[in-house]
């Protein structure tokens, strides 16, 4: 029954989801850091995908949100904007993976390695770290280089993608994510390390200043600027996973993904189309990388470890691998708890303490349970929910309209003569 | 260099005896399941706290005072065994039962999950009860051995080697000479005829778990003794290694992962303490895990069924 209930159900109806936008909007414009309002706003973009509306009218709407709505009603606070660009990145970072872990199956468990190579690669070169193996005092960069080092990030990074893959994909399931996982570990220890006997990443102590993007002149350092850039990316992103599902690679990855033999024996090369997945993933994660690293102007290996490839692991798999939505819808729901809920949940906590209500030891402090609360989701969804809370639709071909089409008439072969077959029965 | 080199193979071989034990448990599950489980390197953790949490009770209590070391050490190794052999089979039940015959990669996800939540589950309590989460173990045996005039072994280390080897070869008979461990050998080669014959599989898979882990926890506490200093997060790094020795010795071999467990430890203690010397100190100790990784993916690559394991060819 329930089930049929959920089938009738057609969709949010579009006047409630307006309320909902406007209502909000309106609350977080009046009250000063309310951080419902502002979860209000963030959760209508799932409102919109559920909303019983035509395409164009939800891509609008969800459009008006995310570039007016969000930076003209919080855009004057400094913090919501980084949570609203903290959010991007990892969301970007998420569709990375979901080419790699959702349309092709393999689990990645190094992945942040990806993302360590971009957000060196600028942060080497456009601070006078370079100066240290490269001769001629040329370094530092100005803040215009910000932008053609999104392309250099993205080759480093699948350069680091192929390097790595031409290795490690020979061994597949399970075997793959140990060794991926090894890998991560190795570029982090290496990054952690290679101060001598070149000094490259200044080891432990990281890189800073890395400068601001620049364009035209304008600065662009604040959270208000990275959301605009950070969005940029990932109507990219999300236009390459879309582009790429449905194109002859995509339907190669989910062969290979359902049964390795199989696809093999229809002639798709196993290696090429792995290496591609693990390179295209690879490559979204370098970009992201030189985003992050203009965006904090510092970093060191502490900002790569396996937490991180784990965190953006439960992310792809939370929201339902190989699903765009889905993914999207994690990556933000994990965010968002990380760097909002347990903060203020343990703020929350702390007050209760300062008014002497609770003692709360400074290890039990709710901001530093994120390994309990990935360890629960991951069990959780593998239990009862493999395929995550937005499953990936598989795309259906409509039989019937492809045989009433004028131009499937003579090619439909044996397809056309089964469907004769059963309808001279059903008559 | 070379006036070294003893006391390195001593310090090599007590570590690749403890990771031999915790290979075990890798390769036993392998071999039945085929799942990595993952958490694994935590029961470990799990049974190095259990330990630690023992003595230091004990200790408070006055109970250590004159009792001997070796009954002390005894009986703390029986209660972690028996603690993290529950705990094991909990987990199988909980997280790895209900997934049989899902898809490979949903029991590894939920084993990652297991571990994770297992590093948090000892932080919180250890932050409870204690008010930190490292914790010092008290040590039960301070002595050493001097071996002629190179290097001196200590005693705690020897007693994990003995220890470690006396459960090998309990191990061993085990699984060779009675019945449940031709019971083990048979659900590992083919399910479904196992349970034809009779063979009440899920309880064998249990009885796997409990050993597996049951060894694990007991390798936490020879850890303990060894190092002193423990943290919730020693399994997981650990726990790498020795799947990495089981890989080596063959997984789902016994003998392949105690001799992969041994090699891989002498590796590690050896480029740990000459790869800083033989490279100049280009690349120093701080690269030693870079060099068990690196082993990993080499075996990996190129003999993939290990040492001494035997190939399978995939079937249609």
């Amino acid at each position: 029954m329930a089930n049929l209930a959920w089938k009738s159900f057609k969709g949010i109806p579009l006047v409630f989801t307006l309320i909902w936008i406007v209502a909000f909007s309106a609350a977080l414009y009046l009250m000063d850091k309310s951080v419902i309002a502002f979860l209000g706003i963030l959760s209508s973009i799932v409102l919109v995908y559920y909303t019983n509306a035509s395409k164009t009218i939800k891509m609008v709407i969800g459009a008006v949100v995310l570039l007016l709505i969000i930076p003209l009603v919080a855009g004057e606070n400094r913090y919501y904007m980084e949570v609203a660009s903290q959010v991007g990145i990892y969301v970007a970072m998420a569709l990375g993976l979901n080419i790699v872990v959702g349309f092709a199956g393999l689990l990645d468990l190094g992945y942040v390695a990806f993302f360590a190579a971009g957000a060196y690669a600028y942060a080497i070169f456009s601070t006078s770290q370079a100066n240290e193996f490269i001769a001629g005092n040329l370094f530092p960069l100005s803040g215009e280089w910000f932008w053609p080092f999104l392309i250099v990030g993205l080759i480093v990074a699948a350069i680091f993608g192929i390097l790595l893959g031409l290795p490690v994909l020979r061994v597949k399931g399970d075997y793959l994510a140990i060794v991926t996982l090894g890998f991560g570990e190795i570029i982090r220890i290496v990054f952690n390390n290679l101060d001598k006997p070149i000094n490259i990443t200044n080891g432990p102590q990281g890189i800073t200043p890395i400068p601001s993007p620049e364009l035209f002149g304008i600065k662009m350092g604040t959270p208000f600027y990275f959301y605009f850039i950070v969005l940029f990316v990932i109507a990219f992103i999300v236009l390459a996973n879309i582009r790429f599902e449905h194109s002859r690679l995509g339907r190669a990855w989910i062969a290979v993904r359902e049964d390795e033999l199989a696809a093999q024996s229809m002639g798709i090369s196993l290696l090429n189309t792995k290496l591609a997945a693990f390179a295209l993933g690879a490559s979204f994660a370098g970009v992201v990388g030189v985003i992050f690293a203009a965006k904090q102007t510092f970093i060191d290996p502490t900002s790569f470890t396996l937490m991180e490839s784990i965190g953006i692991l439960v992310m792809v798999i939370l929201g339902g691998s190989g699903s765009i939505p889905g993914v999207v819808l994690g990556a933000a729901f994990v965010t968002i708890l990380q760097v909002q809920l347990l903060k203020e949940f343990s703020n929350f906590l702390h007050g209760l303490q300062n008014a002497g209500i609770i003692s709360l030891p400074n290890q039990l402090d709710p901001s530093k349970f994120q390994r309990l609360i990935f360890g629960i989701m991951l069990i959780l969804v593998a239990l009862y929910r493999p395929n995550g809370l937005i499953p990936a639709k598989r795309k259906k071909n409509d039989l019937d309209a492809i045989k009433n089409s004028e131009f499937g008439k003579e090619k439909l072969g044996i397809l056309g003569r089964l469907s004769q077959l059963t309808s001279g029965k059903q008559s | 260099m070379i006036n070294i080199l003893p006391q390195v193979l001593v310090d090599g071989l007590t570590l690749g005896f403890m990771y031999a034990v915790v290979a075990l448990g890798y390769t036993m599950v392998y071999g039945i399941l085929e799942i990595i489980n993952f958490a694994h390197g935590d029961i470990f953790m799990v049974g190095a706290f259990i330990g630690t949490e023992v003595l230091l009770i004990s200790d408070a209590l006055g109970a250590l005072e004159g009792m001997n070391p070796f009954v002390a050490l005894f009986i703390t190794l029986i209660i972690a065994m028996v603690l993290t052999g529950a705990l094991g089979v909990g987990i199988e039940r909980v997280a790895y039962r209900p997934l049989r015959g899902a898809p490979r990669l949903v029991p590894l996800i939920s084993a990652i999950g297991v571990s994770f939540l297992l590093q948090d589950l000892v932080r919180f309590t250890e932050a409870l009860a204690r008010n930190e989460f490292y914790l010092n173990s008290p040590a039960l045996f301070t002595g050493s051995i001097p071996l002629g005039s190179i290097a001196t072994i200590p005693t705690k280390g020897l007693i994990v080697i003995v220890i470690a080897i006396v459960m090998m070869i309990a191990l061993t008979l085990f699984v060779n000479k009675t019945k449940w461990g031709i019971a083990m050998r048979a659900v590992a080669q083919d399910q479904s005829t196992a349970s034809l014959m009779t063979i009440n599989v899920n309880k064998v898979i249990m009885l796997t778990f409990l050993i597996g882990s049951s060894l694990g926890g007991a390798t936490g506490v020879l850890f303990a003794q060894n190092y002193g200093t423990i943290d919730p997060y020693i399994g997981f790094i650990l726990g790498l290694k020795a799947f990495t020795a089981a890989v080596l010795g063959g997984i789902g071999n016994l003998r392949g992962a105690m001799i992969g467990g041994v090699l891989l430890g002498l590796l590690e203690s050896l480029s740990g303490a000459f790869m800083g010397p033989l490279t100049n100190g280009a690349f120093g100790a701080e690269y030693k895990d870079v060099f068990a990784f690196s082993i990993l993916i080499l075996v990996l690559l190129f003999k993939p069924e290990g040492l001494f394991g035997e190939a399978v060819k995939e079937k249609v």
